[in-house]
Order: structure tokens, then sequence, then C-alpha cells
């Protein structure tokens, strides 16, 4: 199964995504990850102003079989929250990295980016993950 | 008797399809010496002898089929239309299991859903599930989801005094591992013109009041029940005031009611409630000695996913045409495990198919006679219970099927000579339950006592207290 | 075929009851609290009585053929204790009625406490919580507070299988706990090596383990003594979900093999009906040490603590012990299903409850045998208890799954097996047969499976397209949870 990974990003063993953009990081989980939800129903995100820790859940995306916590790669405070994703959480299967991104973060310490992996890193972790049989 | 088909010839054959020489050798993997114990139970009865059996222990009980009932404090004596059990007993209802297989299982699966839409209907609240256990483990149940609403931040549970007592107990067993701590129990105690004042429905407001006053950023919730467990009914105007009050601290504004009061009276959805709960037993369910009983549990859409316990939702099949399933699963234990947010898993779904056909039997018209009845006959025997020497109704109105009588003997001996000499069993004695209320009864009326009933019930009362106090009961 | 809702057939001034006129002087109705609108249906008696036939005509139950749901044990439900559960006495009796009127009931009560001990190998029972997960909630706080009124306020974490039913983890998140996982050995038993290591990292903070036996792949555990003695060695208490107890009734007394602590499903092993999702009975059974913190009232007699007492040869009382957890709901447990239970041991005794055990064992095995080679069985070299687990994945049949092999089954008139659970096999098809069940049903069983792996390989869109004959097709699951329609308007 090949999936698609964002060479811009780096990302976390659970899945999520991080992109500095300007002054905020942006952050959603990856095509591996929606492909283990399938059809995604419901994201839940945080307030806007929420303090984050990297880490820490931050929000839910829910399907039919698996309601999985999003986990702050980074920490820091949250900048702007996803809304359109309440309308169209299906964007999360069709568009992981453009359309559904769940939150821009003010990061703590633009530092911690680099203690996730980059996309090739993380694309063999995803070999091995499937190897592994699942998630 | 058993109830198991197949013959030795059967297990033969299958003893030698399987490669075994005797069952006994199935069980290898259980240590030797803690195997086949002996069991030390009463020799086996056939269905005749059960049924003599259970016959004659059932009779050693005082039934209401031969009894006049003044009792409620939380389980009622009402009519169930007889069209409910036979209904009921469709064995194909009875017999399934949890619907996972919704193909098959579209006659439970529209029942609830049908069962959720007439409780929204009733409460006036936008979801309901398929239930809870009944109105205290539902009542517990809202206070988790408040905690999960506040997303873990807010442990405080603000909680009236005037709700039923053993769920205010099942509450406090069920947070025990969790942060969270009530606080408004001790208001019927301590402050002056609260007590039995709120009972009595003196002063409007007074425990409302007070419980508003403990609101703050901590709180999770304010819960009140109405009619409360001294029957007191509290308008909508109270109520919203509560409930305006709570929202502007943050809070949810739960209510835990009796169906049938919403027969008649403004449901909690339309004076601010965020959850409705209650007891779903006095609709189309037996008493039976307890249980098993129906929780039912209705809540605003909004927060949906942050509730427990089974939810129909309708969608369509292949063909397009509409169906039911069990849905929003991801909430619960089976899929999200340690991070779900209870782990109820059976619920009452043949008690909450009674309360539907109950519901649907009655219908708009039924259900509000059935509430006007229990309002006119509960006042009709407070006026005559009033006149009796000895006797003081101290709930002044508004009150709903239920009122409080301060009594010239203890209420035990009361009940034990009405039972005895009379045929009819008495109303709670309160002081089981408040310490400061002892002497004091809550007599409950509903649809089922007739006029004669209560005239019976009153003049029973007004023998009772000229008794001498040493009077023996008849045939002690 | 579809019905229409209750909504959608009634009628504005139809009824369905006769209620008797008002025979007492009115009271006016307080000011502002009457409600304007009520929105129930109106339906006359015997359109009321057609919607609900034909809606049981859309489902399936135990009664309506073979129904081997695994963990669920869907055994003949026994028609006498419907009978029993009816009677007056006790049907129509109120909880709160004085005592010396219920003695009936309560020596029910008190009996079946009692044989539930025995038969459990436990010192004490309760019979108060409604489901299996009610009573592992009682059960978790029970030892909870043990632990707390020891000291050992520190301890918070539960040792778990991963094969355990996701009710034992719930369990413990509610009661404030740590769920910490126990994988499995190739043979299915919990790993011992992997038990030790977490014992040694985990010890000090050990509440305990709560352990399935047999477990949810239908094995009994190779080691099992050993695996509680080293949980107690660790200072921890150990729980029993008795979910699968219709393997071992007469075989094995949990209590004698060291749980400190069960929950019994009556609604599985006991046979009281499912009724579409409930109601149950979760009673639990503790050891000695544990019974002062039962959740009251229990019944005791009249030698036990109970201070004014009538000159009665019995005298039954409610009695809550001295350390009680608390209640964990009103009253005293779902009486109507304690009715049940009681009349099915009455009904049984020692040798028939050993009797149901053997048969459900002999049944599993047998399936198992028949079904090895067609269908891959992951621990089909061991010996099953009361069900076993099965995958759905077939040779030559790539694009087929267990769910749909599961719908083909409906077209076959069976309920399918179990399906997806437990977690720890993938494409899980859990099949128990119960005891009740002949074994020409269960050749039938067989022969449908066997024609299925057929179909899979040669035929599969009959297996992607099924159920053909069922009141609806296969129904979109992710369309329920994204448009939400919980609730019919008028007034949702």
């Amino acid at each position: 199964m090949s999936y698609k990974f964002d060479p811009q990003a780096r990302y976390g063993t659970s899945h999520e995504w991080a992109r500095a953009e300007g002054d905020l990081v942006v952050v959603g989980i990856s095509d591996y990850a929606q492909h283990l939800l399938s059809d995604v129903v419901y994201v839940e995100l945080p307030e806007v102003g929420d303090a984050l820790i990297a880490g820490e859940s931050m929000g839910t995306v829910e399907s039919v079989k698996a309601a999985e916590d999003a986990y702050a790669p980074i920490s820091g405070e949250v900048a702007e929250v996803n809304t359109e994703l309440e309308d169209n959480p299906e964007w999360v299967n069709q568009d992981p990295f453009g359309k559904a991104w769940l939150v821009k973060i003010r990061p703590a310490d633009r530092g911690e980016l680099g203690k996730l992996m980059d996309a090739a890193t993380y694309e063999k972790f995803v070999t091995e993950e499937e190897e592994k049989g699942g998630h | 008797m058993n109830y198991i088909p197949n013959t030795d010839a059967d297990r033969q054959a299958m003893l030698r399809t399987i490669g075994v020489q005797s069952t006994a050798d199935l069980f290898r993997d259980v240590p030797e010496q803690r195997r086949f114990p002996k069991l030390n139970l009463p020799p086996a009865l056939s269905e005749m002898e059960v049924l003599q059996e259970l016959g004659a222990r059932g009779d050693e009980n005082d039934d209401l089929g031969r009894l006049s009932c003044f009792l409620g404090a939380g389980a009622y004596n009402h009519f169930v239309p007889t069209v409910v059990d036979f209904l009921l007993h469709r064995s194909e209802f009875f017999t399934a299991y949890t619907p996972y297989q919704p193909e098959i299982s579209q006659g439970t699966l529209q029942a609830h859903f049908e069962y959720q839409s007439m409780i929204c209907a009733l409460t006036g609240m936008e979801v309901s599930n398929v239930s809870h256990y009944d109105g205290g483990t539902a009542l517990a149940e809202a206070v988790i989801m408040a905690l999960q609403v506040s997303r873990g931040k807010r442990c405080k549970v603000i909680l009236s005094p005037t709700v039923n007592p053993q769920y205010r107990e099942v509450i406090h067993t069920y947070i025990q591992g969790m942060c969270l701590q009530t606080a408004g129990e001790g208001l019927l105690e301590t402050a002056p013109g609260v007590g039995l004042n709120a009972a009595q429905g003196g002063p409007n407001g007074n425990l409302l009041d007070s419980l508003a006053g403990l609101l703050d950023r901590e709180s999770a919730c304010v819960i009140v029940q109405n009619p409360d467990f001294f029957g007191r009914l509290y308008s909508p105007a109270e109520m919203q005031l509560l409930a305006d009050k709570a929202h502007a601290a943050g809070a949810l504004f739960v209510v835990s009611v009796d169906p049938i009061s919403l027969g008649l009276f403004v449901p909690p959805g339309q004076y601010g409630a965020d959850i409705v709960t209650g007891e779903g037993q006095p609709m189309g369910n037996p008493l039976s000695f307890g249980g098993p009983y129906l929780g039912f549990f209705t809540m605003k859409s909004g927060e949906v996913r942050k509730s427990a316990g089974r939810i129909v939702g309708q969608t369509v099949d292949s063909d397009g045409r509409r169906g039911f399933v069990l849905t929003l699963s991801t909430r619960e234990q089976h899929i999200r495990r340690e991070k779900a947010s209870s782990n109820i898993c059976s619920n009452e779904a043949l008690n909450a198919l009674a309360a539907a056909i109950y519901m649907a039997a009655m219908g708009k018209y039924g259900l509000r006679t059935v509430a006007e009845l229990s309002f006119h006959k509960a006042h009709y025997a407070a006026d005559l219970i009033g006149r009796v020497d000895g006797y003081q109704v101290m709930s002044a109105a508004p009150f709903f099927k239920e009122f409080v009588v301060r009594c010239p003997r203890p209420v035990e001996d009361i009940n034990r000579i009405l039972l005895a000499n009379y045929g009819i069993v008495g109303g709670y004695d309160l002081g089981r339950s408040f310490p400061g209320l002892s002497g004091h009864m809550l007599v409950c009326v509903t649809e089922l006592n007739s006029r004669a009933d209560i005239e019976l019930l009153a003049e029973a009362l007004g023998e009772i207290a000229e008794m001498d106090a040493e009077s023996e009961v008849a045939g002690d | 075929m579809t019905e229409p809702l209750i909504y959608e057939i009634c009628q504005a001034g139809r009824r369905a009851v006769s209620l008797p006129e008002c025979d007492v002087p009115t009271t006016e109705l307080p000011e502002g609290c009457e409600r304007t609108d009520l929105p129930l249906p109106e339906v006359a008696e015997v359109d009321l009585v057609r919607h609900y036939v034909r809606l049981s005509q859309m489902n399936f139950g135990i009664d309506s053929g073979f129904y081997p749901l695994g963990s669920c044990t869907m055994k003949y439900n026994p028609k006498v204790n419907e009978v029993a559960a009816r009677l007056p006495g006790y049907a129509l009796l109120h909880p709160l009625q004085p005592e010396d009127s219920t003695q009936g009931a309560m020596a029910l009560i008190y009996d079946l406490q009692e044989m539930l001990a025995e038969i459990a190998g436990f010192a004490a029972v309760t019979l108060q919580p409604a489901a299996g997960a009610h009573g592992e909630l009682t059960g978790v706080l029970i030892m909870r507070n043990y632990l707390h009124d020891r000291g050992d306020t520190q301890r918070n974490v539960i040792l778990v299988p991963d094969s355990a039913h996701g009710t034992n983890p719930a369990t413990t998140s509610m009661a404030g706990f740590k769920v910490v996982e126990v994988g499995s050995d190739r043979r299915g038993n919990v790993d011992l090596e992997k038990l030790r290591d977490l014992l040694a990292q985990h010890g000090p903070n050990l509440i305990g383990m709560m352990l399935t036996n047999p477990n949810t792949l239908g094995l009994f555990d190779e080691h099992i003594e050993e695996v509680l003695r080293l949980v107690h060695e660790a200072g921890g208490l150990v729980y029993g979900d008795g979910a699968n107890f219709n393997a071992i009734l007469g075989i094995v007394k949990p209590g004698e093999l060291g749980f400190d602590i069960m929950h019994f499903n009556l609604h599985k092993t006991f046979s009281t009906p499912h009724g579409g999702g409930g109601p149950g009975s979760g009673a639990v059974g503790v050891s000695a040490i544990l019974a002062d913190y039962l959740p009251g009232p229990v019944v005791a007699v009249n030698d036990e603590p109970a201070a004014e007492c009538e000159p009665q040869e019995f005298c039954y009382r409610w009695h809550t012990p001295a350390r009680s957890i608390g209640r964990v709901k009103a009253f005293y447990g779902n009486f109507g299903i304690l009715v049940r239970a009681y009349t099915y041991i009455r009904m049984h005794g020692a040798e028939g409850l050993r009797a149901i055990s053997e048969n459900a064992v002999l049944n599993a095995n047998y399936l198992q045998a028949r079904l090895a080679g067609a269908y891959p069985i992951p621990h089909g070299d061991r010996i099953c208890m009361h069900e076993f687990v099965a995958q759905g994945t077939l040779d030559g049949a790539p694009g087929i799954r267990t769910i749909d092999i599961a719908k083909r089954l409906m077209d076959f008139d069976m309920h399918p097996p179990t399906v997806y659970f437990p977690l720890i096999v993938t494409e899980a098809l859990m099949i128990e047969p119960t005891e009740t069940e002949s074994k020409e049903t269960m050749d039938a069983f067989v022969d449908v499976m066997l024609r299925i792996a057929e179909e899979a390989r040669t035929n599969p869109e009959l297996l992607l397209g099924a159920p053909h004959h069922a009141p609806v097709n296969r129904l979109d699951e992710v369309k329920a949870a994204k448009d939400l329609v919980l609730c019919y308007a008028p007034g949702c």
C-alpha cells in the first residue's frame, strides 16, 4: 500500500504532521493515519487560545470504527482551528495535508520541530508499522 | 430438568469426531485437584415442582394485587395497559441480543429509535440514548458527562438535597475514583429557612437560591429533581432562573424527573436543562421489587459525543431504504476501551421497549390523563388527611403525586397497622433517609388509587391515631 | 420490507387506552406549570399491535434460530422463568414495602446469594449490580477500598490481558486507575514471562489484575494458578470476569483457584433473556476478606447483625456491610432477573449445572473439529472451552472478509457469530453454540459454513452482496455517524 507524504512536513510517532508557515506551525494527521481510520465522520478540535503540551491530546478524529486522539506534536498556543472540518470531515480522507489541517499553533519553541521525524524517516516508520500489522 | 437436546448417542458421535474418549477429557487444562468440585445445592426440580415452589414463595409476600398502595419514593404503582406485556413477549424482541447485526435486528433498532423519539418529545430534549440501568445510575452518568464536557477541568457537582437519596448515594459510589466532589446536600439541614421549607414549598426559591450560591468556576453541573423527592413541583420560571445562573457560571443544568409528571407539566427541555434523566419504571414496567427498571437519559445534540450508552441512528441501505443502526459507537467501551467515559455495555433495552409501547399506547391524551388523575387524587388525599386529627400535611401546593405528612406516631408503627388491619401499604418513612424528618410520611397517590381507597386511608389514619400506643396489631 | 415509524401512522384523535373518569374533586393546576403540547403518538390499539408485531417480524431471536454469538452465551431462555418472574408475589411487590410483607422475595434473594457463592466458591455475594460492566465497577471499587483501607493508597495500576473485553479497561479508568496490558503467549495463555516483568515493574503500585478464564479466545489458561499466585505475591488482588462461566459450572470453582472477586452475567450463564440488549444482572461474589465491602443492602438472616427481629425461624433483613463501597443502583438489583436465574438453578441442581458446561464445551469442540481445515483457527490445536475463535480469511478468496461471511449466514436464517472480537485476532469470528443446540442444528451450521467457504472462492458476489433476504440490505454506517438523525421530528 503506498501512502502520500508531504516532504515539507515533520512527523510524530502518533502520525501527526507539522509544517512551519511564517510565525505559526500548521498541524494535521497523515495520509497513513486517515487510511487506518477509514471514513472520518467527525473532528473535535481545541479552542483558540488553548495551551498545548507536546505529546498530549489536542482533539479527536472519529470514524465509524475508531475515535483516535490527535496529539500535539509541539507545545504552544492554539492560534487558529479549522472550523470548516465540522461540516466537511471527509476532507481528512481526501486531502489530509492540505484542506484538512486541524490547528495552527503559535509554538513555544520552534526547535521542537527538529525533534520530529522528517518525511523519509517517517516513511520508513510507516512501513515498519504496517509490517507489524496495524497501528 | 434441563434444556440439552443431545442424547448420549449424539455425544458419543461428537466425541469421536473430536477424538477424545469422554467429556471429562475436555477439561484436562483445569488443575486436577480443583476439577469437578461438589456443588452443595438443592436437588433438581421438574417444571411442575419449581412452579409450585416459586408459587408458594410468592404467596408468602403481600403483593399489591391484593392491597392498596400509597407508597412511592422512587418506584411507582401505575397502570400498565395490557398490550404492553403481549407485545413485549414476542420472542423475536425478547430473546434477541444487542442489535450488532442491524440487517436482522430492524425490529429492535426501530423500536428503540421510536423510544428515543418519544422520550425526547416527553422531556423536550434533542437526543436520547437507549437506556441506563435506572434513574440513579442515569444521574451518575450525567455527572460523568458533565465532567467530560468540561474536559476534565471542573470537578465540583452541586447536588440538591431534595434529589432522591438513593440516587445521591449512587452518585457518591460512582465518583469515588474521580476528581469529583459534591456540594449542596447539607443545605436541607443547615441553612435557616431552607430545611423543610423546601419540602413545604415555602418561600419560593430558597433552596434554589442557595444552590445557585454555590456556583463557581469549578462547577461542572447543578443537579435538581423536579418534582423533588418530597413531591414538590418547581415552576418553569424558578427552574429557568437556576438554569441561567448555572450557564452564566459555565456549568450544566441537570434535571431528574418523573416521566408521568411530564404528561401535564412543562418539560425541563423548555426551561434550560442540558441533561434530563429519570426513572422510566412508571411507564409500562411492573414494580418487581425494585428491578429491572429503566434509566432514561436525554441531552442537547451538541454534546452527544460526550455521552455514554447505546444510541440508535437512522440511515439508508444500499437500495436507499430507510433503516436503523447503532451509531456513535466509537464513544463506547468496546472501541474506546480505557478512554471510554463509561463502561456501560448491557442496558435495559427490554424495559425501554415496554416504556415505548406504553407511551405509544397512552399517547398524547392517555399520559396527560394519567398525570391529571394522579395530580387530583393526590391533592384530594392531602385535603382529607389534613383534616384528620393528629396529622399535618407539610406540603403546600404545588406538588405532584406525593406529599409529606407529619404523623402522631412513628411511621413504621402506622404502616404495620395499615397493612395488617386495612390492607393498605402506607407511605415512605422519611426518617429512614432524613434524620430530621422522622415521624414524617411521604404519601403517594396515582391513578390506581380509587376515591374509596383514599377515603379508607384517611379513615384508617384517624383510627390509628386514636389507638392506644401499645395497641396490638390484630392477629398477633 | 420496511415499517413506518409509529409517528408516521398516527392520526389525531386516535386512542389505544381507556382510563376511568376522575372520581375526586379537581384541584387547580399551579400557574405557569402546565405544558401546552405533548408530541406523543395517537394510534388505535389494533394499529399499535400491528406495528409492533411487524417490527418483531423483522427481528431474529434465539427462538428464531441458531445464534452462536461468541461471548454472549445465547442459550435457550426457558419459558418457565417467565411465568415465575410474572407471579404477582414477585412482580407486584414495591421494594420499600414493610420487610415482613416481602419475606418470600427476600428469601429468594438470600438463597440465590448463597447458591451463587457455592457454585463459584465465594464467601459472599451481592445481587445489586444490573449488568456485567456494573459488576466490574463494583469489583474494582471493592479492590480499591480494601487496599486503601490497608494503607496502600499509592496503588493505582490494574493489569488487563490484551484479549480482554472492552469493559475491563473502561471500568479501570472509571475507578481512576491506569491500565497496563499483558500480552498472551503463542498458546493463548497469559504470557508468564511478560507478567513477571510487569509485576516487577509495577508491583508496589499494583491494585491487581482483571482476568477472564476461560478467556476471550475460549481457552482455559494452562497456568491459571501460577498467574493468580504471582499477582497475589505482588500484593495485588485478582478480579474474575465471569462472562465465560458457562464453561465451568461444576467443573471448577474460581474462588478455589484463587480469584478474590468475580462477577456473574446472569443473563448469559443463567439463561435470563437478552431482551435486545438488556436487562442483565451482574451479581458479584467475593472472598471472605472482601465481604464487608459489598454494596448494600444484601439480605442477611436472623443470626447476623440485625437488631429487632420477630420470633420466627428465619428472619430475612436488609443488611449493609460494614465497609460497603456504597450502593451502585437504587433498591436491590434487577429482581425480575434474579427470579429467573433462581428458577433456572432450582431446575438444574448440581448435576444439571455440570451437564450444562460439559455439553457447552463438547458442542464447541465439535464445531471446532468440524470447521478445522475449512477456516483458520489460530488455537485449533488446543481443546477449547465453550467457544472458539476462527478467522474469516480464506485461501483463494482474497476479497472476502469476516463481515461478508457473517452477512451471508443471514441468508440461511442463522445469526452470525461475534465478529472482530477479540481484537488480538484479525478478522475474528467467535463461535459459541451453547449447550442448548442439537447436533443436527450444529451440523446444519457446519454445512452452511462450508458452503459459504466454497462460495467465497467461486462466487464471492453472493457474499459481498449479502444479506439478500433480510428486511434491509447492508446499511450505511458512515452516513449514520456523520449525518446524525437520532430522533424523529416533531420536537427533535
